[in-house]
């Protein structure tokens, strides 16, 4: 069925079913809408690599697969190179003339959480961007480790309590900021950079559209909240990524050529971060006196980020 | 359509260029490298050839050898040819991904440059690597000069992409004492040898779209034990293939390949087994002593490291009269005896002829293996057979400055 329109969730959800309901993810995972997004963004076929990480071990348990498309996971940190392997294997298959099907039109997409995308695999991540592949990348940014029991990873904001990074009396959980991994991207000249988020559904279709439908490497980072490690009820996921993108925590924008920057939500009442940390348990110590300040450092935070976006919109450069 | 190289009936090349060489005229689809000495020229060599048309693929210039191996993986998943080289630190960072390539079956061919690994850092030739990789469940074919470099990396692609095997194949050669000396090569015309490694035909592949395939599922206590014993049934069963890819070979070009190969062994009563280019230097000293001393030496060589020839080093055991073998390793052990002195002793363990069997650990770093030394451990072989009973420490060094330096006497009541 051709996507000419993305107008209604139901009608949205139900087109091109390739990702197969029966999976192993937590209820209440944003994972698998994010997933079922792209793959619903496209009518191509789909070649699909993945990272070790909760995506994986929840899809292709053997004998069992959730996938209806080519799909290869390789290893932890390997699924932006896995990718690059399988998009160089089709351009020298077509130069040869050795495909089944030439003229099948495809898309290549490699997907990893942040465990695997701004730690382990940063680096296998940076170089499949730099070379240009015709792939897209997303990060699953769920800001932690979860499948390995909810460790701190380069994502976790600050004040965030996660296992490697405990909040304790001495300790108002992790010290240091979420690292920019928009911005890195960004800066590598990929063609198209974004940011978005499941709960704003048909600004992440048209995204994932744009970054299929750009040649080159393409990256997208994906607010995936996570009802196990964020501690917060499996009904309220898009709740929480609605306070998420309306509390500036996750703005949602695109970087085009590495420089041209458009936000593509602004929330019409934009509420206080402490209103999105209040819903999760990860981040309750904060409202303890002697941590306000963390609050309040948080805010500060996304006050200037928002500031920055603003400008660097405006300025056009 | 590739345009054919000028090729000679006879050339002068290095190791490393003639695997190029090879590397071309199997027409290979991808070659996803990072470079490292000393195996660079093999893969800078199929860049030249791309960027030249000699052959119609792509070679993707990775940021690491864990990124080179992670995308040969995904590009053998997509059903085409897939080769890389790599060396010594290299090879150590790949070795997760050696075990995944096999473990998903793809027929990937890694042509090896043997060098040490660090600390201390060395560029130089010894089998460090070679034996890093020896579980990772990989054919493990082993070239002694230049025109076997060549030669087996053609059949590497036969026996590793056969439907009954499935399974990747390095092909080792010794750094710099192979790789970088210019030797005679006998090369097979373009058409010729793209004609004895054939068409690549996919399994699974990712970009047959009338089929979805997972490939590197998830499985635990439930059938991860299934999936690894069938892999290794598929390593031990590759014999018939190997076997029978050589006798292709033979056919074709007139030179034979076994997966172990013996020289003066008829009669031999020592013999020295080792790998790589001291093969030759054994050979040499075996002959010469022969004339000078009247001493029946012979030399062994396993030409297939992995499936190991525990079957064929049986026979040749039982089928001569050796008393007294010194199997060379060249690595450093790490506590235990060699890597080649133990296969060799569970094999001769199993004959009826029970040689001797002592170890030399040595060459290591690229430390030279002469002639003179060779000589004088086929003569300490020599005082063994005659003693009937090792004179020395079980496991010894060869070639080391200092103190001599020796382990394990043999328990004599």
């Amino acid at each position: 069925m051709a996507i000419t329109s993305i107008k209604n969730l139901k009608e949205f959800s139900t087109v091109n079913e390739r990702f197969e309901g029966a999976h192993l993810l937590c209820p209440g995972c944003a994972h698998s809408m994010i997933v079922r997004e792209l793959m619903n963004a496209t009518d191509d076929n789909l070649v699909i690599s993945t990272n070790t990480g909760c995506l994986e071990v929840s899809t292709a348990v053997y004998p069992y697969t959730s996938w209806d498309t080519s799909w290869i996971h390789i290893g932890f940190e390997n699924a932006a190179s896995a990718i690059s392997g399988a998009e160089a294997m089709y351009k020298a298959r077509k130069k040869k003339g050795t495909l089944k099907d030439p003229d099948a039109p495809v898309k290549f997409v490699a997907f990893g959480g942040d465990g695997s995308s701004y730690d382990i695999g940063f680096q296998w991540l940076s170089g499949a961007i730099e070379r240009g592949h015709d792939f897209t990348y997303i990060v699953l940014d769920n800001e932690n480790y979860a499948n390995t029991g909810g460790q701190r990873s380069s994502s976790t904001p600050i004040g965030a309590h996660t296992s490697t990074a405990q909040a304790g009396s001495h300790s108002y959980g992790k010290t240091q900021k979420k690292k920019d991994i928009v911005a890195i991207m960004a800066a590598h000249g990929a063609p198209y950079v974004a940011q978005l988020a499941p709960n704003k559904w048909k600004i992440m279709a048209k995204g994932f559209q744009k970054a299929l439908d750009t040649e080159g490497a393409c990256f997208i980072n994906s607010v995936s909240p996570c009802t196990t490690e964020w501690k917060f009820d499996p009904k309220d996921t898009i709740n929480v990524a609605d306070l998420a993108t309306d509390s500036l925590m996750f703005p949602i924008y695109e970087i085009i050529e590495g420089h041209e920057l458009n936000i593509l939500y602004r929330p019409k009442n934009i509420i206080k971060v402490e209103d999105y940390l209040g819903a999760q348990g990860r981040y309750k110590h904060l409202f303890k006196p002697e941590n306000r300040h963390v609050i309040d450092r948080i805010q500060k935070d996304v006050d200037a980020k928002w500031e920055y976006l603003q400008r660097r919109e405006e300025a056009r450069v | 359509m590739a345009k054919k190289f000028d090729i000679n009936e006879i050339e002068v090349w290095d190791g490393n260029y003639a695997t190029s060489q090879a590397l071309r005229q199997a027409q290979v689809d991808v070659v996803a490298a990072y470079p490292i000495t000393p195996s660079t020229p093999i893969v800078e060599g199929y860049g030249s050839y791309v960027a030249n048309g000699y052959v119609d693929g792509e070679f993707v210039m990775v940021e690491s050898e864990h990124a080179a191996m992670s995308a040969c993986v995904g590009a053998a998943a997509s059903g085409g040819r897939v080769a890389t080289a790599t060396s010594s630190q290299g090879f150590a960072l790949m070795t997760e991904v050696l075990y995944q390539a096999s473990g998903m079956r793809q027929p990937i061919v890694l042509t090896v440059v043997n060098r040490a690994l660090a600390s201390p850092l060395n560029v130089r030739g010894d089998h460090a690597d070679m034996y890093l990789g020896r579980d990772a469940g990989w054919i493990n074919l082993d070239a002694f000069n230049a025109q076997e470099a060549y030669d087996l990396t053609l059949c590497a692609f036969r026996i590793g992409e056969h439907l009954d095997v499935r399974l990747p194949v390095m092909m080792h050669q010794d750094g710099f004492t192979t790789s970088h000396k210019a030797q005679k090569v006998n090369p097979l015309q373009d058409e010729v040898a793209y004609k004895f490694v054939g068409d690549y035909v996919p399994v699974d592949e990712m970009l047959d779209f009338s089929r979805a395939v997972t490939h590197g599922a998830q499985t635990e206590e439930d059938w991860h034990f299934e999936h690894k014993a069938k892999q290794h049934k598929a390593l031990m069963d590759s014999r018939t293939v190997i076997d029978a890819v050589f006798a292709d070979f033979k056919a074709l070009t007139g030179r034979e390949y076994k997966r172990v190969e013996t020289y003066l062994l008829e009669d031999a009563e020592v013999a020295i087994v080792a790998l790589g280019s001291s093969v030759e230097t054994a050979l040499l000293a075996a002959e010469e002593l022969r004339k000078e001393e009247g001493i029946k030496a012979g030399v062994i060589a396993p030409r297939v490291f992995r499936p190991f020839p525990y079957d064929l080093i049986r026979d040749v055991i039982d089928s001569s009269p050796l008393k007294a073998l010194a199997v060379m390793d060249k690595s450093s052990p790490g506590g235990a005896m060699g890597a080649l002195f133990n296969e060799i002793s569970a094999a001769a363990y199993t004959t009826q002829n029970r040689p001797l069997i002592t170890n030399f650990i040595y060459g290591l770093g690229g430390r030279d293996f002469s002639v003179e030394e060779a000589k004088r451990i086929f003569k300490e072989q020599k005082a063994h057979a005659d003693a009937g009973h090792i004179t020395t420490p079980i496991q010894q060094f060869s070639g080391l400055r200092g103190p001599k330096l020796g382990f394990f006497e043999t328990k004599r009541s």
